[in-house]
């Protein structure tokens, strides 16, 4: 006769006087009884604790602005540095890491429009008062006059800096490209042949870098191609935008920021149709921008809210407010992808988290590890009922909440009656028209 | 892939939501980013399923074994002395563990991991004790009966008294008294999901969370006492022995049995349920154990025991353990995953007893190659090599976790707590997709779809007969408001007038054919 039985020392598994213990895996299904189940209650309770730890406000930078601030401007060499423009006409730079303000300059004598960063690391600004001008602010000490001042007919509302020409364009009626290497020179003048309306928006497109695009009143959007000196393609939307950004990573794609409450995420070789629509904001969106990695979205908007946005969903997955910020005219991602600036009326500029729940500093492995293995349940049962509505669930300003109320009932009440249109006309014999093409209103090539 | 493979793949596939797709499935999604998306997910699950398949050749330990060298040698008649000669002195000391006591007939349970050992003896003698080092827990003189016990969460054990279940932490001090759980008979602890189960002589079965100390749901059996009671490891399910030779299936979901199978003629003795859940063996006062398939509910076989069965209990690695009379049988083989037809036994594997001790009941210690009896006069352990698991999982039962690794896996425990609702027949449907109500919302969301053709009569009603009451006819007098005539009215009257016509030409020939005598008989039937 054969005969085995089972025996094992437990010194083997804890040797005696050793805190050291050895923990052997199996891992035979049949002993992991009710795998699925307990993977989805540790993915709700995932969900559950990313939702405590939820404090997306992190600070209030220095003093802020006396006026509101329209208007911020990312150094693109460096990861601390931006500086914010508001409505009295003073520029502020900023340090990230100490959130103080590190220099400022009472540029011009009205509303501060748009600025932006030269490749030497000079600041320019232009504003409602007929004026650019071109400031050293790492250079120079604050208050010191600006080293170039270039003066035009109208106000301008938009500048935008080229990606490696020593050259920038400008937005009144006309778009105006200056070379900085030539300050006397009269700049180039790009404009679509009889449009006169305002141009409330210029942006280089950072790869494809001859490429601009331009939003104006008259609703429409339009790309110039500098190499031709010409405009490629006018764009009508049913309203008009208030700003573009382009995607980094994806060269043609580029995002609009409407009026009419959505943002537009267009590819610019077919304009006849958004690649995605993104609706959630109860208020006209101000300003718009691509986090680095081109993923995702943040916007700011009139509603008195920061919005953060997946690139390929299309309701937001984050919203962020506080009782005092107001009407929320600039937002920008900072270039390490972790945290969110926005200037509001109320003349503060404040820091958020780009993911409410996320800490930095650093962790142990098995932090990192226990943090990686929940964001990878709570994907995975993402499609689960409870665990959307946790996820999803925010607290939201009574306000807007109300008005996110009456604008769907709102849509519902002009879906219902054109259904019931179509019901009884001969519309019934038209095709609907998808949701991503609706804002088309014309296109000119 | 072959067959092969695909299904070792599938049988180490755990708790994953998608699942193993034929290869061509995916290929037909049209939206590319989702097509990759679903091969990327098919295609980790594929290779963790492979991983925990190779992950088998780091295992150390090998299960234990017991094997006939020559024909004239049967397993069954190996005694325990003979055994202990050739096992290792640690087994030898485990196998010799014996108590002898008095106040029997005793319920005796071990702990999930095995270390500790519970004895309630009918009487009110209440022990608990680490039985490997022969470390008293605690030891209690209830006087009263008692009649089960049970390990719940935390070292703490429940106890059915002679009229309220108590609820004793490890040291023997009474915590809990449940007085809504009246003269209860059986109790089960169901471990995830922090459930106290017990049935009483009313027939009452209830639940109690443990972990909030909420009743969650307490159901009328109406079947009277239970005779047994016993619980599926792998869905939770509770299976209910009666007086009457059913066998009930319960959970906290439904106030109705979800099974009901006529198991035995005659009370049903005792229940046990395999590890994997695939199988129950019951045995019945009728002289009668027989095996069950409970994913088909189907009887695989049946035998025959010279009294009535008193207790069964299944081994993890099926091992089926009979306590009958004075003796107890050990069966292999009763039943097997991998056989597609289930052989009859002829023999048992083991045996052990016939020393006049009546058996009370029989359980095996986990992850040990020990079968624990208990009987009239005490408490014994008899070696029944290959019965235990020899790997142990040790982040999920670990037989030799020290106080911190407890302490941590109680937190856990507590943090991975199954609700009630989530026990279901089949365990794995957390997380499926609900595909039919998804198809048909998208349908009701395509506002452009062409609508339904009014004349196509395919459309009108899909099972249409073809007899005298046809479904056109039924259709028209039934669904459609007899003085609304529109054009899908005009349209179904004229095909009905259609089919009419053909009838009636039909019967013309038929009568024509039979001639001006007998015309008068042809059938008129369509």
């Amino acid at each position: 006769m054969k005969i085995k039985a089972l025996t094992r020392a437990s010194s083997a598994y804890q040797a005696p006087g050793s805190d050291v213990t050895r923990q052997p895996r199996n891992l035979d299904p049949s002993l992991h009884s009710f795998g699925r189940a307990r993977e989805y209650t540790r993915a709700l309770n995932a969900t559950k604790l990313s939702r405590m730890f939820a404090a997306p406000f992190l600070a209030d930078l220095g003093k802020g602005h006396v006026d509101g601030v329209y208007t911020l401007a990312k150094d693109p060499l460096s990861l601390e540095r931006f500086a914010s423009g508001s409505g009295d006409g003073v520029i502020k730079v900023w340090d990230l890491v100490s959130r103080e303000e590190i220099w400022n300059n009472q540029a011009h004598e009205n509303i501060v429009k748009s600025m932006c960063w030269t490749q030497d690391r000079k600041l320019l600004t232009c504003a409602a008062d007929r004026s650019i001008k071109l400031f050293d602010p790492y250079g120079t000490p604050s208050g010191t006059t600006p080293s170039q001042t270039w003066l035009g007919t109208n106000a301008f509302t938009s500048l935008t800096h080229h990606r490696t020409k020593n050259s920038f364009a400008v937005a009144s009626g006309v778009i105006s490209i200056y070379d900085l290497e030539r300050h006397q020179a009269t700049p180039e003048v790009l404009h679509w042949p009889n449009s006169s309306d305002t141009i409330t928006c210029v942006s280089f497109n950072q790869t494809e870098t001859s490429i601009l695009a331009s939003a104006a009143t008259d609703r429409s959007i339009v790309l110039y191609d500098l190499r031709t000196q010409t405009a490629l393609a006018k764009t009508v939307l049913n309203f008009a935008s208030n700003s573009i950004a382009w995607n980094p990573m994806e060269a043609f794609n580029f995002a609009v920021a409407n009026e009419d409450h959505n943002i537009y995420i267009f590819d610019m070789r077919r304009m006849d149709r958004a690649l995605n629509v993104l609706k959630d904001h109860v208020a006209a969106v101000m300003d718009v921008e691509f986090s680095p990695t081109g993923e995702e979205l943040v916007s700011a908007s009139y509603d008195r809210t920061v919005r953060l946005w997946s690139r390929m969903k299309g309701h937001s997955r984050d919203i962020y407010h506080t009782k005092r910020m107001q009407r929320v005219f600039s937002c920008k991602w900072t270039p390490d992808n972790k945290y969110i600036l926005s200037g509001s009326d109320d003349g503060n500029i404040r820091l958020w988290r780009a993911e409410a729940s996320r800490r930095e500093g650093s962790k142990s492995a098995a932090q990192r590890q226990s943090l990686e293995y929940n964001e990878a349940l709570v994907d995975r049962y993402s499609h689960m009922p409870e665990i959307r509505r946790v996820k999803n669930h925010r607290h939201v300003p009574k306000v807007i909440k109300k008005a996110g109320e009456i604008k769907t009932e709102e849509l519902k009440a002009i879906k219902r009656k054109e259904e019931n249109e179509r019901k009884h006309t001969k519309k019934k014999f038209t095709k609907r028209k998808a949701e991503r093409e609706k804002m088309v209103l014309a296109q000119n090539q | 892939m072959d067959e092969v493979t695909k299904n070792r793949i599938v049988a180490h596939s755990r708790g994953i939501v998608t699942p193993i797709r034929k290869d061509n499935a995916i290929g037909k999604v049209k939206d590319k980013k989702l097509r990759a998306k679903l091969a990327a997910i098919s295609k980790r699950d594929t290779d963790q399923a492979l991983k925990v398949k190779n992950s088998a050749v780091l295992l150390e330990h090998d299960e234990g074994y017991l094997e006939s060298e020559g024909a004239l040698e049967k397993t069954y008649r190996v005694t325990q002395d003979e055994i202990l000669k050739s096992v290792a002195i640690q087994t030898q000391r485990y196998g010799k563990f014996k108590l002898e006591l008095q106040n029997g007939p005793y319920a005796t349970e071990y702990s999930r991991n095995g270390r500790e050992l519970l004895i309630a003896g009918r009487k009110g003698h209440v022990a608990t004790m680490d039985w490997r080092d022969g470390k008293l827990g605690c030891e209690l003189q209830l006087g009263e009966t008692v009649r089960d016990a049970k390990y719940i969460a935390n070292q703490m054990f429940a106890v059915a008294q002679k009229k309220y279940v108590y609820i004793y932490d490890h040291a023997g001090k009474e915590i809990h008294c449940l007085k809504k759980h009246i003269e209860v008979t059986n109790m089960e602890y169901l471990p995830y999901h922090y459930l106290l189960t017990t049935v009483g002589n009313a027939g009452y079965l209830k639940y109690q969370d443990v972990s909030t100390g909420q009743m969650v749901i307490e159901m009328p059996t109406k079947l009277g006492s239970p005779t047994s009671l016993t619980q599926n490891s792998h869905n939770a399910i509770l299976h209910m022995g009666h007086q009457n030779g059913t066998v009930t299936l319960w959970s906290p979901n439904s106030t109705t049995p979800l099974v009901k199978l006529l198991a035995h003629r005659g009370p049903v003795r005792s229940l046990a349920v395999d590890r994997e859940g695939r199988y129950m063996v019951s045995t019945g006062q009728d002289l009668k154990m027989s095996v069950w398939d409970i994913r088909m509910f189907r009887e695989v076989n049946s035998y025959f025991t010279h009294t009535p069965a008193t207790s069964v209990s299944i081994s993890d690695r099926g091992l089926t353990a009979v306590g009958w009379g004075t003796k107890v049988s050990v069966w292999r083989g009763l039943f097997s995953k991998s056989a597609l037809e289930q052989e009859k036994i002829q023999r048992p594997y083991m045996s052990w007893g016939g020393e006049g001790k009546q058996i009370e009941r029989v359980r095996w210690c986990p992850f040990e190659d020990i079968l624990g009896v208990s009987h009239d006069t005490g408490f014994n352990h008899a070696i029944i090599p290959g019965a235990g698991e020899a790997n142990f999982d040790a982040l999920e039962i670990n037989p030799y976790e020290n106080k911190k690794q407890r302490q941590e896996a109680e937190v856990k425990g507590l943090l991975n707590k199954l609700q009630p609702e989530m026990i279901s027949l089949n365990p794995e449907y957390i997380g499926n997709l609900d595909l039919a109500s998804a198809e048909q919302r998208k349908a009701e969301k395509d506002l452009d779809k062409s609508p339904l053709d009014p004349s196509d009569v395919s459309q009108v009603d899909k099972n249409r007969g073809r007899g005298k009451n046809s479904s056109l006819r039924k259709h028209l007098r039934k669904k459609s408001s007899r003085n609304i005539i529109d054009e899908k009215r005009v349209k179904l009257e004229e095909i009905r007038k259609g089919q009419m016509d053909r009838k009636n030409r039909k019967h013309q020939v038929t009568a024509e054919e039979l001639g001006p005598a007998l015309g008068r008989f042809a059938r008129k039937a369509a």
